[in-house]
C-alpha cells in the first residue's frame, strides 16, 4: 500500500475524518485522544463514544453527506451503519484513504 | 430467587442499541398489557408487559431505552444500566436478559451483548429484522454464531410477530437452566482498551458467521440523497413541518364538536340543578376547566402521530442532522430539535423528551427553553384576543392580518428560545459542549398498529395529567375565585369579591406600567392552572354568560374595555410568561430540584414583563 510511506516518525499531519470531504472512502487508522479540537468532550471521554457508536480502527468508512452550513455535521457510512457527527469530533479519527493519501492531503492544503 | 416458586413472576430485560425494533418487540410480546410507569413517553421511560411463556411462567418483561452501551451517560441510558445491574430502588436484577439486534447492522450490538455477558445474567439474543436480512442476503451461520458467542440466538420479526412463540421458549430455557444466582458481578465501566479488545472479539465472531449482503439496502441511500441534501433536505423539512402545524389546525372541527360537547353538559346541569356553590364547582370549576383542557387531546394526538410516524420512519434522527448547525449556533444539541418540535403541542411531552440528550448542560438548556415555544394552550388566549383587536383584513389579496398576527407570535416564540438558549450557553455554560454523534437508521416502513399504540398512550398520558394535576388545579383556582362568596345583590361580577379579585386589585399597581387592568391581572390567576383557562376567566370577569366558550360575545366586550396597546401588551405577556404550573412542576420532576424551575420562572416573568411593558408603550407612543 502506498500509504506504508507515511512512517510513525513522519511530521506528515494525518487525514482525519473531520477534514475529509464528501465522496472521501477509507479505512479507519486511529481513534485516539490526539487530534481533537478544542472545546469539545475530554479526549479519552470522545474516544470511548467514537469507539462504542462504531468508529473503529480497521472500519471502513465513506463520507456520504455534508450539512449546509459549513458543511457541518456530515454523515458517514460506517461498515455496516450510518453515523452523523460534526466535525469537530470527527477530527480525532485519524483516517488512510483509499489512493494515494499523501495526493488527497496536497488536494486538502490546497484549498 | 432460582427456587421456581409457582408464583415467582420473572424478570425479563429488553436491551439494545436505539433503532433494533426494541418497542416493536415489546408491543410483539406483550401487545396490551402493558404499564407505563408514571405518564412519561415511548422509549423515555421504563415500560412494563405481563406475558406468560409457553412452559406457564409468569414473566414481566421491562423494555429499557436503547444504549451502544452500559456506560451509561443520559438520563435514559442510566436507567438501562441500573436495570440490568439491579441498581434501581426497589428493584432486583432481570432473571433474564434478552438482547435485540438490528440483523442488518449487528457489529455495534455484538460488542454491546459481550458486555452485557459481563454481567453475568442469563442472555438470549433476538435477531430481529431478520426478514430484511434475507431480503439483503446478509448469510449468517446461526449455529455457528450461537457457540462462539455463548448464548442462545432467535431469529425474530416483530412487526410481524415472527418468531415471538420460540423467544419465549428460549427465555424459558434460560429461566429454567439457570442454577444458583452468579456471584454479583462487580461490573466495571469498560475503558477505550476494553472497548476495543470487544471490537476485535465482534470482528472475529462475524468474520467467521457473517457474510455481508449480496443486495444491500440502496433505498435509504437514495432517499438520503435528496432528503440530506444540503438545500432540498432542509426544504423538504420545513415543508413537512409546515404541513405538520397544518394538521393540527385540521383537528379543529373535532375540537369545535368536542368544546359544544362540554357546553350543552353544563348548560344540563345550569338547567336541572339549583343555583350554588356546587353546581357552580361541577360547571365553572371543572367543566369548563377540565373540559378546556380535554379539547386539546385531538391536536396533541395529532402532533404525535406525526412526530411518531417520523420516527419510525427514520426521519428524525435526519431531522436533526439537518438542524445541528442552526440548533448548535444557538448553543443547543441537534437533538434538542425532538423536544423543542413536540413544545409546540405542549411543553410537558417536549420537556420530558429532551431525556434523549446525553449532556446534563444541553439538556438544561433545552428544558429551559422549550416553554417559550408556542404551546396547544396559547392558542385559545391568541385567538380571542387576535379577533378582538386585529382588523379582518386581507393583505396582497391571500394573506390574512389576523393569521400573520399569529404566525408573528409563533416566530417571536421560536426567536426568543434561541437567543435565550444562546444566551444561556454563552453566560453560564461556556466552552464544553457535547458531540452530535447519532446513527442514522436505515429508513423503514411504520407499522400502523405501532403507531397507534403510541399515539394513543400520548393521549391517555395528557387525559390523566388532565385528570389529576389541572383538575386539582382547577378546583384550587375556582375556590380561589368563588369564596368568599359575593354579597346578596352586589353589583359586579362575584370574582370581583373573591380572593382571586383580592390578588387582582394587589397586583393592579404592579400591572399598571404594562397597560393591564385589575380584570387582567384577576385572570392571569386562573391563567397559572393552565393557560388557557385565562379565555374563561377573563369571560367570568366580564360577566359574560359563557364567557369561556363563546369567544366571538367575549371578544366584543374586550375590544369595548381594552386598549389595543392593552391588548398587544396582553399577547406579548403570553409569548413569554410562566404561566402553566404542570410545566413548572416537570421540570421540578425532571432536573429533581426546585432550583431550576425558579429559574425558569423568574427569567419568563421578567422577559413577559420587559415585553409587555415595551410593547405597551411602543403602542401608545403610536397611538394605539
Amino acid at each position: 500500500m502506498a500509504a506504508k510511506a507515511q512512517t510513525l516518525d513522519a511530521p506528515l499531519p494525518r487525514p482525519t475524518l473531520g477534514g475529509a470531504r464528501k465522496g472521501a472512502r477509507g479505512v479507519v487508522l486511529k481513534v485516539g485522544a490526539e487530534g481533537g479540537r478544542p472545546g469539545g468532550l475530554e479526549p479519552t471521554e470522545l474516544e470511548r463514544r467514537l469507539l462504542e457508536i462504531g468508529f473503529v480502527e480497521g472500519a471502513r468508512f465513506e463520507l456520504i453527506h455534508e450539512g449546509l452550513f459549513g458543511r457541518d455535521p456530515i454523515a458517514v457510512k460506517l461498515d455496516d451503519m450510518t453515523v452523523a457527527l460534526r466535525r469537530r469530533e470527527a477530527a480525532s479519527v485519524l483516517v488512510l484513504l483509499d489512493g494515494e493519501a499523501e495526493e488527497t492531503e496536497f488536494a486538502e492544503a490546497a484549498e | 430467587m432460582s427456587v421456581a416458586v409457582a408464583s415467582q413472576t420473572f424478570r425479563v430485560a429488553l436491551v439494545g442499541a436505539p433503532n433494533c425494533g426494541k418497542t416493536a418487540l415489546f408491543n410483539a410480546l406483550t401487545g396490551s398489557r402493558q404499564k407505563v410507569a408514571n405518564y412519561a413517553g415511548v422509549t423515555v421511560e421504563r415500560k412494563e408487559g405481563a406475558l406468560t411463556t409457553p412452559a406457564g411462567r409468569p414473566v414481566n418483561v421491562l423494555d429499557l431505552p436503547g444504549t451502544y452501551s452500559l456506560r451509561a451517560r443520559s438520563p435514559d441510558e442510566v436507567v438501562t444500566r441500573d436495570a440490568v445491574l439491579g441498581r434501581l430502588e426497589g428493584e432486583t436484577e432481570p432473571d433474564a436478559i434478552v438482547c435485540v439486534a438490528d440483523s442488518t447492522s449487528l457489529r455495534v450490538v455484538l460488542r454491546l451483548l459481550l458486555e452485557l455477558k459481563s454481567v453475568g445474567r442469563p442472555i438470549v439474543l433476538a435477531l430481529n429484522m431478520y426478514d430484511i436480512a434475507e431480503r439483503q442476503g446478509i448469510a449468517i451461520d446461526l449455529p455457528k454464531l450461537q457457540s462462539m458467542l455463548g448464548v442462545p440466538i432467535v431469529t425474530t420479526v416483530a412487526t410481524r410477530k415472527r418468531g415471538m412463540d420460540h423467544l419465549l421458549a428460549q427465555v424459558d430455557e434460560v429461566l429454567r437452566t439457570e442454577t444458583a444466582p452468579p456471584h454479583a458481578p462487580p461490573w466495571s465501566e469498560p475503558s477505550a482498551a476494553d472497548v476495543r479488545a470487544l471490537y476485535r472479539e465482534t470482528e472475529r465472531i462475524l468474520k467467521a458467521c457473517v457474510k455481508p449482503p449480496q443486495h444491500p439496502d440502496t433505498w435509504t441511500g437514495r432517499f438520503d440523497r435528496v432528503l440530506l441534501h444540503p438545500v432540498w433536505g432542509l426544504l423538504i423539512l420545513f415543508v413537512v413541518l409546515f404541513t405538520m402545524f397544518q394538521a393540527v389546525s385540521w383537528v379543529k372541527p373535532l375540537q369545535d364538536l368536542m368544546t359544544a360537547g362540554f357546553d350543552w353538559t353544563s348548560a344540563q346541569i345550569d338547567a336541572h340543578m339549583a343555583a350554588g356553590w356546587l353546581r357552580s364547582l361541577l360547571t365553572d370549576g371543572i367543566i369548563s376547566g377540565v373540559g378546556s383542557v380535554i379539547v386539546f387531546v385531538p391536536q396533541i394526538m395529532t402532533l404525535f402521530l406525526f412526530i411518531i410516524v417520523l420516527e419510525d420512519l427514520g426521519y428524525m434522527a435526519r431531522a436533526a442532522f439537518l438542524m445541528d448547525k442552526l440548533m448548535g449556533g444557538a448553543g443547543l444539541h441537534g437533538r434538542a430539535f425532538i423536544p423543542l418540535l413536540s413544545s409546540f403541542a405542549c411543553a410537558i411531552p417536549g420537556i420530558m423528551s429532551a431525556r434523549v440528550i446525553d449532556d446534563k448542560r444541553d439538556r438544561l438548556t433545552t428544558i429551559l427553553v422549550a416553554p417559550l415555544m408556542t404551546c396547544s394552550a396559547r392558542i385559545p388566549v391568541y385567538t380571542l384576543i387576535i379577533y378582538a383587536f386585529i382588523p379582518a383584513h386581507t393583505l396582497w389579496g391571500f394573506v390574512s392580518e389576523q393569521g400573520l398576527v399569529m404566525f408573528g407570535l409563533y416566530f417571536t416564540g421560536i426567536v426568543s428560545a434561541l437567543l435565550v438558549a444562546f444566551v444561556i450557553r454563552k453566560v453560564f455554560w461556556r466552552g464544553l459542549s457535547e458531540p452530535f454523534l447519532m446513527q442514522l437508521p436505515a429508513y423503514k416502513t411504520p407499522e400502523p398498529l405501532n403507531v397507534a399504540r403510541g399515539v394513543l398512550l400520548r393521549g391517555q398520558i395528557f387525559l390523566k395529567r388532565a385528570g389529576t394535576t389541572i383538575l386539582s388545579m382547577m378546583l384550587l383556582v375556582w375556590a380561589l375565585s368563588s369564596i368568599p362568596l359575593a354579597p346578596k345583590g352586589a353589583p359586579g361580577p362575584a370574582i370581583d369579591y373573591s380572593f382571586a379579585g383580592m390578588i387582582g386589585h394587589a397586583l393592579e399597581p404592579i400591572f399598571a406600567p404594562v397597560g393591564f387592568s385589575w380584570q387582567m391581572a384577576v385572570a392571569l390567576i386562573p391563567g397559572l392552572a393552565a393557560r388557557e383557562v385565562a379565555v374563561g376567566a377573563l369571560g367570568t370577569v366580564y360577566a359574560v354568560g359563557n364567557g369561556g366558550e363563546n369567544t366571538g360575545a367575549l371578544s366584543n366586550v374586550l375590544a369595548h374595555h381594552w386598549s389595543l396597546a392593552s391588548a398587544l401588551a396582553f399577547l406579548a405577556w403570553y409569548v413569554f410568561a410562566p404561566q402553566c404550573m404542570a410545566t413548572l412542576a416537570v421540570v421540578k420532576r425532571e432536573t429533581n430540584s426546585w432550583r431550576w424551575p425558579i429559574i425558569m420562572f423568574a427569567y419568563m416573568m421578567t422577559l413577559a414583563y420587559a415585553a409587555a411593558f415595551v410593547t405597551y408603550h411602543v403602542a401608545h407612543a403610536f397611538g394605539a
